[in-house]
């Protein structure tokens, strides 16, 4: 049982996640987590301003569960199944990202950079991080899903616009990470 | 009940998206950098395994635990709202690390700027409600 400790292998995730969605779909329920953030609009009030948020959001209880659930499984994985938070990515990106300030590659789950809480003192770093959150944001919802609800749900049901969604995604991640990294780091 | 069996599912998803470093902000650099197999690996045998899923759920019928009719909606036909959508979408995961799953799944591990993320997403999401009209779809 050790392997559980250790960061579970593409060929144990992959397969993980794919049974998440066959789960979801045996309950009548579709993977797609982006939606939460419309029905949190409309929890917030947003169905005053827009039509868009007009809609039952009661209807997607079960969905905000799940994410909760994302919540939990999070604590869960880090707290008990967890002795080394490192991600081993490859030396070269440690190092590439090492020239661009992020020390921390290598070391940690995420750039504490950009995550740990002291972090929030840097006015970019919190640009960074409201300026990425809004790209996401509205760009989900202009797609119409995220990476479970196009790359996931909608490219095992072999839907086109699930495709066009995901080489939109990855024009615009490789953009981000070729181009505009060397000028916003 | 139902209730719970969804609390589940969710618990699952987090300790996946945890386990996996899907929800590392280093693994998505590195995946854009093409230097390594493993988010490659992750989304595609998904995929893989997805896509044999639901082909046997629409070929043999197969009924949810309920006893009920598996609905799949087709996704509305347009290239536009999915190209810049998805571009918009990528330029944000990439810069945030996170996608709308693993950002609920970061909070659990207790890094709390991800709020700044969560929230930002969903002002995103406002966002676009109220320029929907305006924009290509």
């Amino acid at each position: 049982m050790n392997w559980i400790y250790e960061p579970w292998l593409w060929y144990v995730s992959g397969p993980m996640i794919a049974l998440i969605m066959f789960l979801l779909l045996m309950v009548g329920k579709n993977f797609g987590m982006s939606a939460n953030l419309r029905t949190m609009c409309t929890i917030c009030g947003a169905d005053k301003k827009a039509d868009f948020f007009k809609f039952d959001w009661k209807s997607q209880k079960w969905n905000l569960i799940v994410i909760l659930g994302a919540v939990i499984g999070g604590f869960i994985g880090s707290h008990f199944l967890t002795t080394d938070m490192a991600v081993a990515i490859n030396p070269k990106t440690i190092s590439d990202l090492n020239e661009l300030g992020f020390n921390s590659a290598g070391k940690s789950y995420v750039p504490n950079e950009l995550f740990e809480t002291e972090s929030l003192l840097n006015l970019k770093t919190i640009l960074i991080l409201v300026i990425g959150g809004l790209l996401v944001g509205f760009g989900a919802r202009y797609a119409g899903g995220c990476t479970s609800g196009h790359a996931i749900s909608g490219l095992s049901d072999l839907q086109l616009p699930s495709l066009i969604a995901v080489i939109g995604f990855f024009i615009g991640g490789l953009a981000m990470i070729h181009f505009l990294f060397p000028l916003i780091f | 009940m139902r209730t719970l069996t969804y609390l589940f599912i969710g618990i699952l998803f987090g300790i996946t998206m945890f386990k996996s470093e899907a929800a590392s902000w280093f693994r998505i650099y590195e995946m854009f950098k093409f230097e390594s197999f493993h988010m490659y690996g992750i989304i595609g045998s998904s995929l893989v395994i997805g896509i044999v899923i639901v082909q046997s759920i629409k070929r043999f019928n197969i009924k949810s635990f309920y006893g009920e009719r598996i609905h799949f909606s087709p996704k509305a036909k347009s290239f536009s709202r999915y190209m810049f959508g998805g571009i918009i979408f990528g330029l944000g995961w990439a810069l945030a690390g996170a996608c709308p799953g693993p950002m609920f799944t970061l909070v659990g591990v207790g890094y709390v700027p991800v709020l700044i993320v969560i929230i930002s997403s969903i002002l995103g999401t406002f966002l676009y409600g109220l320029l929907r009209d305006k924009l290509p779809h």
